[in-house]
């Protein structure tokens, strides 16, 4: 049974350490040379200059998973609280947008918020006042939520239809009203969900750079577009671009397991995640 | 048993269904303060719907629940005094076993001291001293019961309601539990309100069996009532083994059936009225062919350990007989009664449903029926 089990996994074993391990390694390789291949701390230590990016992108990440939770949790609650057939039509309507391109979703963003998008047009049309909207920090929050809200949706649901009725049923049974069955007893046992969906919201949020250059303009420059001008940009850097990705790495690690200590180690979704 | 006969609950005339069908209608029932009372009945026949309307998880559609005269029919759960035992348990799994008992009380506001000690207290009542800090999901069964009871008890109910409690649980621990809990009522006076579809459990635990089927109540009784005289061939075949014959009362003492005339300690039928017997295999003694009224031939024999269980063809009827002695195969034997061992009940919508041993149980033999319908089609098919 359990060389069998081996034997199943080696394909993928052998992708993730190609694909995965391998590239890692050499971004470590490539953070700690320099453009002759020699070995330098350079790179690292001149990642400090860019502190308030990462300040920025981290709290921008941590906004955004934190609106995330606060939208997700009722729909997800209230999704496992519906008959089965509903539920399962309720799940693909949040996974809908998904089906999209996600470069298409967010440009679309980008014509809804324009000073002379769709939103403004209608608010002036009503007579209101334009709300200035694109190229602020508040939408590329609006755009990280959007994106990545599923993630936090589906986790979330998926611990919640868990729950055994009879649990519930016990608290009630045992003097508890519907607030304190929530507060002593679902929001505990769902505690596993919480901590994968923050995570997988939590550690795209904080890497991603389309959604800043589209919806944020040249004032909320993220890690992400950081390591994309690197790369790909005017200031082509791979050395530093590879020293940036490991101090981000570092640093969701660390969150991670900060996160973690809340959790009695039911779940190694984190773990698994970060990979 | 009961030193108090006043009502601690009363159904009175309950309707309830689930997606229009219809589970209990015009359902009463009274629970007497400190007494163990048990719904018996197969599954579907409404009894784990009876505890859960006490319990406040179900609204009746129509009718009224009273808790010591007082009507808490609108009365949510968590303001009840009654809690309940899960069959599953539904132990809170964040939780470690000190926390899952200290959860009611936590919610009254109890003193942390007082908790403790209450806490302790019920721990060693259940026998489970020293498991405080345990996660229950290290626990096995028996002691996840066992903390489930602990964690019921601990609130003081007035009234506990077990919802198959034992039926998770292995023969001989299922064994001990009934004793335990029988223990248990009788320490605490608290009320007990069984459901269960073990005929042997409710026989041996209760004050009060409720004989349930199709959601009304069959029997209402003591255990020996419920088996010695049961009210209709449900009760009589759901409660132990027994067989039950057609018959006719001739008159007062004597019931005809198998062909012949036979005494028997039963009146009040009328003049031959039809009527069903009841002749528990136990009751029966098995004596030379032709020595008796009744005479058949043995069609098969189970060792089942305290006797042989063996099965009789009288006539086209098959009859169950436990008998210590060894009978083969073939054999003719004759079938002895005396009017000690014939009960008879008035005829009711369960006659001729129950009664002869072909087979056990229903369903082996509906589908017993349908593979001879079957093996006829494919018979006629050939021709």
């Amino acid at each position: 049974m359990k060389t069998n089990s081996k034997l199943l996994s080696a394909p993928y074993t052998v992708w993730m350490t190609v694909f995965i391990v391998l590239p890692m390694l050499l971004v470590a390789w490539f953070a700690f040379t320099d453009k002759s291949g020699t070995f330098t701390l350079e790179n690292i230590l001149s990642v400090g200059q860019y502190s308030n990016v990462f300040l920025r992108s981290i709290w921008l990440g941590a906004v955004a998973t934190a609106v995330s939770l606060v939208l997700g949790y009722p729909l997800a609650y209230s999704i496992s609280k519906l008959p089965a057939k509903r539920q399962s039509v309720m799940v693909m309507l949040v996974m809908l947008p998904m089906w999209m391109n996600f470069l298409l979703r967010t440009y679309a963003w980008m014509t809804l918020l324009e000073d002379n998008g769709l939103i403004n047009a209608a608010l002036s049309a009503l007579g209101l006042p334009r709300v200035h909207m694109i190229n602020t920090a508040g939408a590329v929050v609006l755009g990280m939520v959007y994106n990545y809200i599923p993630y936090m949706i589906l986790p979330l649901y998926s611990v919640l239809t868990k729950i055994d009725q009879s649990v519930i049923e016990a608290a009630q049974d045992l003097g508890a009203d519907g607030r304190k069955v929530f507060l002593k007893v679902v929001v505990p046992m769902s505690m596993p969900g919480v901590i994968s969906g923050v995570t997988m919201v939590f550690v795209p949020a904080v890497s991603t750079f389309i959604i800043s250059k589209m919806l944020g303009g040249g004032g909320n420059l993220l890690i992400g577009d950081l390591i994309d001008m690197q790369f790909l940009g005017s200031a082509y850097n791979p050395n530093l671009g590879s020293a940036i990705s490991l101090v981000l790495m570092v640093i969701i690690l660390i969150c991670m397991g900060i996160m973690n200590q809340f959790d009695d180690g039911e779940t190694n979704a984190g773990g698994g995640m970060l990979l | 048993m009961n030193t108090r006969e006043s009502s601690i609950i009363s159904m009175k005339d309950i309707a309830v269904s689930y997606d229009g069908e219809q589970v209990l209608s015009g359902f009463n029932l009274d629970i007497h303060d400190g007494e163990f009372v048990t719904l018996l009945g197969p599954s579907g026949c409404g009894k784990t719907t009876v505890l859960r309307t006490i319990g406040g998880f179900i609204k009746p559609d129509g009718g009224e629940v009273f808790f010591y005269g007082k009507n808490i029919t609108a009365l949510p759960p968590h303001k009840r005094e009654v809690n309940t035992i899960f069959q599953k348990y539904a132990l809170f799994p964040h939780l470690n076993v000190y926390d899952n008992i200290a959860f009611g009380m936590r919610l009254k506001g109890k003193k942390e001291s007082e908790v403790k000690r209450t806490v302790h207290e019920m721990l060693s009542m259940v026998n489970l001293t020293g498991y405080a800090h345990r996660g229950v999901g290290q626990l096995s069964g028996g002691q996840q019961q066992r903390v489930a009871m602990a964690r019921a008890l601990a609130n003081e109910p007035k009234v506990l309601l077990l919802d198959e409690p034992l039926s998770a649980l292995d023969l001989k621990l299922r064994k001990d539990m009934q004793v335990e809990l029988k223990k248990l009522q009788q320490q605490t006076g608290i009320t007990f309100v069984f459901v269960t579809h073990d005929q042997e459990e409710a026989l041996s635990m209760s004050d009060r069996v409720v004989v349930m089927d199709g959601g009304v109540i069959q029997q209402i009784g003591s255990p020996t009532d419920i088996y010695n005289e049961p009210r209709n061939a449900f009760v009589a075949d759901f409660i132990g083994e027994s067989n039950i014959l057609d018959g006719v009362m001739v008159k007062d003492y004597e019931v005809k059936f198998a062909g012949h005339v036979f005494q028997c300690l039963d009146k009040g039928f009328g003049q031959n009225s039809p009527v069903d017997v009841v002749i528990r295999p136990e009751d029966i003694d098995v004596v030379e062919a032709d020595s008796t009224h009744i005479t058949g031939q043995v069609t098969n024999v189970t060792f089942k350990g305290v006797h042989y269980e063996i099965i009789v063809d009288v006539a086209g009827f098959k009859w169950m007989i436990q008998s210590t002695d060894y009978r083969e195969v073939g054999d003719r034997i004759g079938l002895s009664l005396t009017p000690d061992d014939i009960h008879v009940m008035a005829k009711s919508e369960y006659s001729g449903m129950f009664g002869d041993y072909s087979t056990f149980s229903d369903e082996m033999e509906e589908d017993m029926a349908a593979s001879e319908e079957a093996e006829e089609v494919t018979d006629e098919n050939e021709f």
